[in-house]
C-alpha cells in the first residue's frame, strides 16, 4: 500500500513560519521517493497566503479552523491533529523541531501509536525505509535510526533542510471547521521578548563568551547582530555569571543550533558549546588565544582582540550596508 | 499531594564520546555519569512543591544500579522516597514513557516533574510521551510554575518569548534550566539520604519503536583559515564571508 505523507505547517500569529516550507518541500520529496501521496496540515483561525505552500511542491493543504486553535494548546492542537491523521489515514508525519513540534509531536505520536524520530538533520531511503540521521548527545555523534511499526512521526531541526527556489505552483487549501477542542490547557498570555530574534530559528548567530569581559560590553555583540540581522547567542559561562539570559545560551544544556553563518566572539569553544555549534554551515572566531579549541571548528579564524577586530567589523559591515 | 520526579543518570556533559565496539553506543569506559542537569530543577521544583503543598516526593528512575547514585543525590536534597525500575537494555522513550507511567500510576502522584530533555539522546519527549499514556495535562520547558488552588499556571520557553499556560492536575511539568536554582544537599540530608532505601522492581515490558543502526561521530571539520591577529584582517573576513561563504 502507498504511503500516505503528511506535513505539519505551523503558524504563529496567523503567518506560516519558514521552517514550514522546509517541511513541506522535504516531505514532498520523500513523497516522491516512496512513490507516496503528500498533503499538509494547519491548525488556526486565520492564516495568511497558505496556497504557498504549493512552491515547495505540497499541492492540498488543510486548514483545520477553530478561533480556540489559533493559539497553540497541547490539548486542542493534539485532539485535533490526531483525529484528522485518524480520518485521513496518513502514516508518516513530519513535523518541524520547534517549541510547537517538540511538544505536538510526541503527544500525537502516543496517540496514533506511532514511532518518533525527534530533531532529525538527514533523511535517507534504504529498502523501502526512512533512515533518519540525528544528533545525539548534543551533535558529539549522530545515530541513524529506523522505526518500526505501521505509523512513523518525524521532527526535522529547522535551518538544515534546503526548501529550494520556491515554484510557481499554488495548492488547494481546504478549510475545516473544527466544532469543539479540548482546552484542558490554554496559553493565556504570550510574551515576546521585543524585536529579538531566536538563536533557535536565526540563519545569523552573533554569540559572545567570557572574553566580552562583562554585560557591559555585549553591546558590541548586539550591535554587529543587529547590522546582519542576526540573533544574540551566549556561551554557558556568561550565562551562568548573570550577564545574558538562559534563552541565549548556545550549547549542550542550551540551544543546539545549525544557522547558515555563526560568529563566536570571546569564546573559547568548551566542547558543551562546541557540540552546540559545530553543524553550523559557517564559523567565524574571534579570539586572542590562537589555541583556543573554537579554531578547530572555525571555518575563519582572527586571533585578535575582540575589543579591536568587533568594532572593525561592524565598521566594515557599516561600509557594505552604504555602498 | 503526591508528587513525583523522573530522574535520568546520563554522560556528564564534559564527556568525549567515543563510539562503542557494537557501533551502536558510546563506549562507557571512563565516562562519568551524574544526574541529567535539566532533572535537577526538576527535582528542586518537586520540593519547593512540596514546600508550599504538603505531601511528599518521590524519586522513579529507570535503568540500571548505577543510577542509584543520582537517586541518592535526589533523597539528599530532601526527596522522601525512591523507586528504581530496573532495565540495563536500550529503551526508546516510549517504553521509557510506558515503564514510567506504570509506577506513577501506582504512586498515584498528581504532579509529576521532569527535565525538559536529557543530555544523552536529546529527544525532549519522555515527559509528553508519559502524559499522553497516562492522561495527564502536560507543560514542556517550563520557566515558571505558581500553583494556585486547582489551577497550575507554567509559562514555558518558545521561540522569541514565552507562553503562560494555565491548566490543573493532574500534571507532568518538564523544567528548564531558569525555573529554580538547585539546592546543595545538606550534610544531615546526604546522611539521611543513606538510610533511605531504594524500592527496586523490573521495569514494566515495553517494545521499542525505534531500532539504532549505527551510531558514529560527526565527519570533523576542514581546518580554516587565520586570517591574521588584529583588525587588519577584518576586511578580509568580510570579502570571505561574502565572495566564499555567501552568507551576508
Amino acid at each position: 500500500m502507498a504511503n500516505k505523507i503528511l506535513a505539519v505547517l505551523e503558524q504563529r500569529d496567523g503567518k506560516l513560519k519558514k521552517v514550514s516550507f522546509e517541511v513541506a518541500k522535504t516531505a514532498a520529496d520523500i513523497a516522491t521517493e516512496l512513490g507516496a501521496t503528500v498533503e499538509a496540515v494547519v491548525l488556526g483561525n486565520e492564516i495568511e497566503n497558505l496556497e504557498k505552500v504549493g512552491n515547495y511542491g505540497v499541492k492540498k493543504v488543510f486548514q483545520l479552523k477553530n478561533t480556540d486553535l489559533q493559539n497553540y494548546s497541547t490539548s486542542a492542537y493534539t485532539q485535533t491533529l490526531s483525529n484528522f491523521i485518524d480520518e485521513t489515514g496518513a502514516d508518516i508525519i513530519f513535523f518541524g523541531n520547534t517549541a510547537l513540534g517538540k511538544d505536538l509531536a510526541p503527544h500525537v505520536a502516543v496517540k496514533i501509536n506511532a514511532g518518533l524520530g525527534m530533531d532529525c538533520t538527514h533523511l535517507e531511503i534504504s529498502g523501502g525505509e526512512i533512515i533518519a540521521t540525528r544528533p545525539v548527545y548534543a551533535g558529539k555523534a549522530l545515530v541513524d535510526i529506523k522505526l518500526n511499526g505501521e505509523k512513523r512521526v518525524f521532527t526535522l531541526r529547522p535551518n538544515v533542510f534546503n526548501p529550494g527556489e520556491p515554484s510557481n505552483e499554488s495548492a488547494e487549501v481546504e478549510a475545516k471547521e473544527i466544532p469543539e477542542v479540548n482546552l484542558s490547557s490554554k496559553v493565556i498570555e504570550t510574551k515576546k521578548s521585543e524585536g529579538k530574534l531566536d538563536v533557535a530559528e536565526a540563519s545569523i548567530i552573533v554569540s559572545g563568551g567570557r572574553g566580552m569581559k562583562g554585560p557591559e560590553h555585549f553591546h558590541l555583540v548586539e550591535e554587529l547582530a543587529d547590522l546582519l540581522g542576526a540573533a544574540v547567542g551566549a556561551s554557558r559561562a556568561v550565562v551562568d555569571a548573570g550577564w545574558r539570559p538562559h534563552s541565549e545560551q548556545v550549547g549542550q544544556t542550551g540551544k543546539t543550533v545549525s544557522p547558515n553563518l555563526y560568529i563566536a566572539l570571546g569564546i573559547s569553544g568548551a566542547i558543551q558549546h562546541l557540540a552546540g555549534m559545530r553543524s553550523s554551515k559557517y564559523i567565524v572566531a574571534v579570539n586572542k588565544d590562537p589555541d583556543a579549541p573554537i579554531f578547530g571548528v572555525a571555518d575563519y579564524g582572527i586571533t585578535g582582540d575582540v575589543f579591536e577586530v568587533v568594532p572593525a567589523m561592524i565598521e566594515e559591515i557599516k561600509k557594505l550596508k552604504q555602498g | 499531594m503526591k508528587i513525583a520526579v523522573c530522574v535520568n543518570h546520563v554522560p556528564d556533559t564534559a564527556t568525549k564520546v567515543k563510539i562503542g565496539s557494537d557501533g551502536k553506543s558510546i563506549d562507557p569506559a571512563g565516562v562519568t555519569y551524574v544526574v541529567n542537569p535539566y532533572d535537577e530543577f526538576a527535582i528542586e521544583e518537586a520540593l519547593k512543591t512540596k514546600e508550599q503543598l504538603g505531601g511528599e516526593v518521590v524519586v522513579i528512575s529507570l535503568g540500571s544500579d548505577a543510577n542509584k547514585e543520582s537517586i541518592r543525590k535526589a533523597l539528599a536534597m530532601g526527596a522522601d522516597s525512591a523507586v528504581l525500575l530496573k532495565d540495563n537494555n536500550f529503551r526508546d522513550s516510549f517504553a521509557v514513557g510506558k515503564a514510567l507511567a506504570a509506577e506513577i500510576k501506582n504512586q498515584g502522584a498528581e504532579i509529576v516533574f521532569f527535565g525538559k530533555q536529557s543530555v544523552d539522546y536529546d529527544n525532549s519527549v519522555t515527559g509528553q510521551i508519559t502524559a499522553e499514556l497516562l492522561g495527564y495535562n502536560c507543560v514542556t520547558v517550563v520557566v515558571d510554575l505558581k500553583i494556585d488552588g486547582e489551577k497550575v499556571i507554567a509559562e514555558r520557553e518558545i521561540e522569541g518569548g514565552k507562553e503562560v499556560v494555565e491548566t490543573s492536575f493532574p500534571v507532568i511539568i518538564t523544567a528548564q534550566k531558569g525555573l529554580n536554582e538547585p539546592r546543595y544537599a545538606s550534610l544531615k540530608g546526604i546522611m539521611a539520604a543513606k538510610r533511605k532505601t531504594i524500592e527496586e522492581k523490573d521495569a514494566e515490558p515495553a517494545d521499542n519503536f525505534t531500532e539504532i543502526i549505527a551510531m558514529k561521530k560527526p565527519a570533523p571539520k576542514q581546518p580554516g583559515k587565520i586570517l591574521g591577529s588584529d583588525a587588519s584582517a577584518v576586511p578580509e573576513l568580510i570579502r570571505l564571508l561574502r565572495e566564499e561563504a555567501k552568507v551576508i
